[in-house]
């Protein structure tokens, strides 16, 4: 896809999870909405990963260490064909559904159960690593939250990506800056996560996270970088693409009523639109 | 005297890896003290050292399983059941992956280093989470045909051995084995002893004891804690009387799930001897085990006070 072509898909992506999560009446909408880009960007462009390699060894291997912040993978994973978009939308953390509130994986195309915080990064590095102990070609990506960095496994996970030189590992920091109980400057500073991870060995990058372009790039770069993992730092902003919900702790799981609904769906079409 | 379980362990996966690289054992500075350092030392490219740091030991053995391998994460038991049980319930029992653990000095095994280094609510913390299976072997001979069941299987199990080799329950060449059966060990009809782990030993001495004195005791090697073999404990429930011996403590250990069957299905008066709702005294195992009537002495004391 070209650059155009993923930022339309980013549009439909978020006008998806809208819908899903006005439909079922939860969701955590202002996670979904800024980790957007880098789950289109992965999921159109990246990965090496399809309905039809689910059981490949070779196949990408993604973890949305920030499980929460499902709904946008569960749109993505529609969309690319894994399961029926109709089910998911229909049944969506209702009684009895397959789809519910974090990753599982009866669900196709994931890889990983999450939701407890501070878990898929390590996850990761042993996916990582035992690509590397077999020679396999395939790459290991994981979607870390920013308040999520306040577990201390994290950085047992961190500290061993760096160890083992894991240059097939892309972890990602969904820098939104915004936590349920506000500021992450507030709750427990987060600040520097450029020093922090440069610190134990990883390649840094740090850019503007919702700007599919700088992603594209930034994978790109991660790619070919050799001999250590890199972590894309994605500067984002919380409810990114609804301008009531932008850069507001409340919409970390906040839902819309029906005006608030429309009023989003009209963004984001203006939005396509003007793409 | 016999090989220490962890020995065994260590050996049948040296034995198993050679023919299989996807067999990987990882330690959190553990080899030494998990015995495992002749396979780090044979099998370098199958062994993987994460560090002192048992969360991200189990969360990188799931991963590792994720992508087709079969990993053996190796900690002392009191930290893996403890420190590392979310990433046992999330990574390895909920995201259903082929993660074997293996506690390590299990029980009270550390002795004198006191209850930070104690596992004694391991069947509970680990057998509480649903698809999580707990086994507890009581010697070498037992060990090894456990250690080669559970490899050859798929799912996620938690494994406990101690510290220092045991006395033989079972006689090389004659290890009756049956997975997730509990091995009974004698049969009798005025008294049934379950156990598991080290003191299924001291279990069998007892009923030798007690077999000098007339009294004909069942013993029942419940090796397999979770899944529970339901079936062996009915079979106790018919002597009128079970005691239950674990080196674990009476909250979600082996006597509160054998009571459970009992209750429900069979009801009779089983009894628990276990570890106390309290830092254990200061002692090595033997010392341990006599302080709360766990050695055969204590069982054997404890079967005479209730067939009076």
């Amino acid at each position: 896809m070209t650059i155009t072509e993923l930022e339309r898909k980013a549009c439909d992506i978020r006008a998806d999870v809208v819908t899903l999560i006005h439909k079922a009446g939860c969701g955590h909408i202002g996670g979904d909405m800024s980790e957007v880009e880098a789950l289109v960007a992965l999921y159109y462009k990246h990965l090496n990963c399809s309905p039809e390699n689910e059981s490949d060894p070779d196949r990408d291997r993604f973890v949305l260490s920030k499980g929460h912040s499902v709904e946008t993978l569960y749109c993505i994973l529609a969309d690319r064909g894994y399961f029926d978009k109709a089910e998911l939308m229909d049944t969506y953390s209702a009684y009895g559904s397959r789809f519910i509130g974090h990753p599982n994986n009866k669900i196709p195309g994931i890889e990983m159960n999450s939701g407890s915080l501070g878990h898929g990064l390590s996850v990761a590095v042993g996916m990582a690593k035992a690509g590397k102990m077999d020679g396999r070609p395939y790459r290991v990506y994981a979607v870390l939250g920013d308040g999520e960095l306040a577990e201390g496994s994290v950085w047992e996970g961190v500290m061993a990506g760096g160890h083992f030189k894991l240059d097939n590992l892309t972890a990602f920091v969904d820098r939104n800056r915004l936590q349920i109980s506000g500021s992450t400057e507030d709750v427990m500073a987060q600040d520097e996560q450029e020093r922090r991870w440069a610190a134990f060995g990883w390649n840094v990058v740090s850019i503007p996270g919702n700007d599919i372009a700088a992603v594209d790039a930034a994978i790109s770069l991660a790619k070919e970088t050799k001999g250590k993992p890199t972590v894309i730092i994605l500067n984002t902003t919380k409810g990114k693409g609804v301008s009531f919900m932008e850069n507001l702790a409340v919409w970390h799981h906040k839902v819309m009523n029906d005006e608030q609904y429309e009023t989003a769906m009209a963004e984001l079409a203006e939005r396509k639109a003007g793409l | 005297m016999a090989t220490a379980n962890k020995q065994v362990v260590c050996n049948v996966l040296m034995e198993l890896a050679k023919e299989d690289k996807d067999i990987v054992v990882l330690c959190s500075d553990s080899r030494g003290s998990g015995s495992m350092t002749p396979f780090a030392d044979e099998l370098p490219g199958q062994f993987i050292e994460v560090g002192i740091a048992e969360q991200s030991l189990v969360s990188m053995a799931a991963g590792l399983a994720n992508a087709g391998k079969k990993p053996m994460a190796v900690s002392p038991a009191s930290f893996l059941s403890t420190r590392s049980m979310e990433q046992v319930k999330v990574d390895c029992a909920y995201s259903h992956m082929n993660v074997k653990l293996l506690g390590i000095s299990g029980g009270v095994s550390y002795g004198a280093l006191g209850m930070t280094h104690h596992s004694t609510t391991d069947i509970a913390t680990i057998g509480s989470i649903p698809g999580m299976r707990v086994y507890f072997p009581s010697d070498r001979f037992q060990t090894e045909k456990l250690t080669r069941a559970l490899m050859a299987d798929t799912e996620p199990a938690y494994i406990r051995v101690g510290r220092n080799a045991v006395e033989d329950v079972y006689e090389e060449g004659k290890v009756p084995f049956e997975m997730d059966k509990a091995t009974v060990i004698r049969e009798g009809r005025d008294i049934a002893i379950i156990a598991c782990g080290e003191l299924v030993w001291h279990a069998m001495k007892a009923a030798e004891a007690l077999a000098e004195k007339g009294i004909e005791a069942t013993v029942i090697d419940m090796y397999c804690v979770k899944p529970l073999d339901r079936e062996a404990v009915l079979k106790a429930a018919q002597t009128g009387t079970i005691i239950t011996v674990e080196e674990h403590v009476a909250i979600g250990g082996l006597g509160s799930m054998v009571a459970q069957v009992t209750a429900a299905e069979a009801p009779c008066r089983v009894v628990n001897l276990c570890l106390p709702d309290s830092p254990v005294v200061t002692g090595n195992s033997k010392q341990v085990f006599a302080h709360y009537g766990l050695d055969a002495a204590g069982i054997e004391k404890t079967a005479l006070e209730l067939l009076k």
